[in-house]
């Protein structure tokens, strides 16, 4: 078993497979969440699911094993590619992948430092500031918590910054276009059935991912 | 039929090779791909130069031994064909094309457009075979398959061996070749009882003569003259994970 993790690609990307359909589940989660936001232009909905998600025992034993989940995708990602990279040592002069292969397909590295790099910030400005404050707190039925309402709605009133956000939640979309169907071929379950399926399922969950998470910054620059 | 040619020459596997221009006249529509080839040689040793070296054998689709990458793609622009099935009429008169070995770790340059495809073939000794005995041909009724997995079976073992899976494959993957080989004996009876020291077998080959991962862009399925489809690589994924929560 432990061979099978580490040895052969086959079984790297099992992992890569089982991670990345733990990411497209955590997502889930986290876009239900953030939604929250325009339901009540007061921040007392959004504060509350905040502080939910904030104590909530289920949650917080959640967050180091997605820590977990994420390092381990991005290290198997980054030793795939590195590997493939180095198996055309001679390179074409025309190689033709437009019509053969989906775009996205082609680009899952590209598209996940773009993942990367926004993660990065994202972590810096949201989860820093909630965690350690820094985003001053509000009393909501006799309770003190965090305001991430204000921080949010600060932080898209930048148009630079909700412009920036919308670009890596595109990316995002485009990865799981690919991924999520790709997941499913990973762990073996598919078949040419199936994977229309899939692949139909992938397309409509990446739309719903990139257009639910583009609402919020949208929502605060046309409000 | 006219067109100019940039067809890679490559004195032997040490050597650097480079792009050649060749113009070429005269040429049938109704030609295939490989004897345009043959022409331009003819004209070539004419004139005491050294003809283009190329893979071919049957010449009629089924051997899996002429290769080619061609405009940029593998076995040329028609669909579902091998290079010696492509007309020149797939071509406009006057084009110029680009003709290339397949490009890949594991398929080493021999000369000019001739690859090393043997790596292949140490991948089918690992494990692409049955060991028992099985009979002669009235003994294939003896043991009643279901049609479904006759049929899967049947369409996996299309499979040429031609390696355009892998010229194609931007990760230079040999998955749709090897999963071809291991779907095919895993649907069958006969097949099951080794299919777990196989797959391993045949993957640790693939890994360790430097073929990539599979990464699903499903290139090699569109480009396989054969139309085998990557869904023998979910059963291969499928097989792999089986025979390791085995052992
Ligand atoms: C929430 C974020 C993410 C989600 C939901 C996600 C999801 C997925 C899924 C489902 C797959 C398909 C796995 C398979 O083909 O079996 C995948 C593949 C991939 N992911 Fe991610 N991913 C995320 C972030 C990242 C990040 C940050 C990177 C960083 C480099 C990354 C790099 C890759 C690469 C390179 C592949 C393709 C691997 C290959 O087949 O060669 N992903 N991802
Ligand atoms: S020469 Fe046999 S398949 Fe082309």
């Amino acid at each position: 078993m432990v061979r099978f993790i580490a040895k052969t690609t086959v079984g790297q990307k099992f992992w890569m497979s089982i991670t990345g359909l733990f990411l497209i589940i955590f997502l889930a989660v986290h876009l239900t969440a953030n939604l929250m936001i325009v339901f009540d232009d007061t921040g007392r909905l959004y504060n509350e699911v905040v502080h939910f998600m904030g104590t909530n025992l289920f949650i917080r034993i959640m967050e180091p094993i997605l820590a977990l989940g994420f390092l381990i995708h991005i290290i198997l990602a980054t030793i795939l590619t590195l590997r493939n990279q180095g198996m055309r040592p001679e390179k074409y002069h025309v190689h033709k992948l437009g019509h053969t292969s989906a775009w996205a397909s082609r680009n899952m590295f590209i598209l996940g430092l773009t993942i990367l790099a926004f993660l990065t910030l994202h972590i810096i400005n949201f989860w820093v500031k909630l965690k350690f404050g820094g985003t001053g707190t509000v009393t909501i039925d006799g309770v003190e918590m965090e305001n991430g309402y204000k921080m949010v709605s600060a932080l898209f009133s930048m148009p630079i910054y909700s412009i920036i956000y919308i670009i890596a939640i595109l990316g995002l979309g485009y990865h799981i276009s690919h991924g999520f169907w790709s997941a499913f071929q990973t762990i073996g379950w598919s078949d040419d059935k199936w994977r229309k399926i899939l692949t139909g399922c992938a397309y409509c969950y990446a739309i719903i991912i990139a257009v639910g998470f583009s609402i919020i910054p949208i929502y605060f620059l046309v409000k | 039929m006219k067109f100019t040619l940039k067809i890679w020459r490559q004195k032997d596997s040490r050597s650097k090779g480079k792009f050649e221009t060749y113009q070429i006249d005269n040429i049938p529509s109704d030609a295939s791909f490989l004897e345009m080839l043959d022409i331009l040689n003819d004209e070539l040793i004419r004139k005491g130069e050294e003809p283009v070296a190329f893979d071919h054998d049957c010449r009629e689709g089924i051997c899996g031994m002429c290769s080619l990458h061609i405009n940029g793609r593998a076995h040329g622009p028609d669909e579902d064909v091998t290079t010696c099935q492509l007309f020149m009429r797939k071509f406009k008169d006057g084009e110029t094309i680009w003709v290339e070995p397949w490009r890949a770790k594991g398929f080493p340059v021999i000369k000019d457009l001739i690859v090393d495809r043997s790596a292949f073939d140490k991948i089918l000794q690992a494990g692409g075979y049955i060991s028992v005995n099985t009979g002669n041909a009235p003994d294939a009724n003896a043991i009643p398959i279901p049609k479904d997995d006759a049929d899967v079976a049947m369409d996996a073992a299309t499979c040429i061996g031609c390696g355009a899976c892998v010229a194609t494959c931007k990760n230079s993957s040999a998955m749709l070749f090897v999963a071809a080989k291991v779907s095919h004996l895993a649907h069958l009876p006969q097949g099951k009882i080794e299919a777990t020291r196989r797959v391993k077998a045949m993957v640790d080959k693939m890994e360790e003569l430097g073929f990539g991962s599979c990464t699903n862009t499903g290139s090699c399925e569109v480009e396989c003259p054969k139309n085998i489809s990557i869904a023998h690589i979910a059963k291969l994924n499928r097989e792999f994970l089986k025979a390791n929560l085995e052992a």
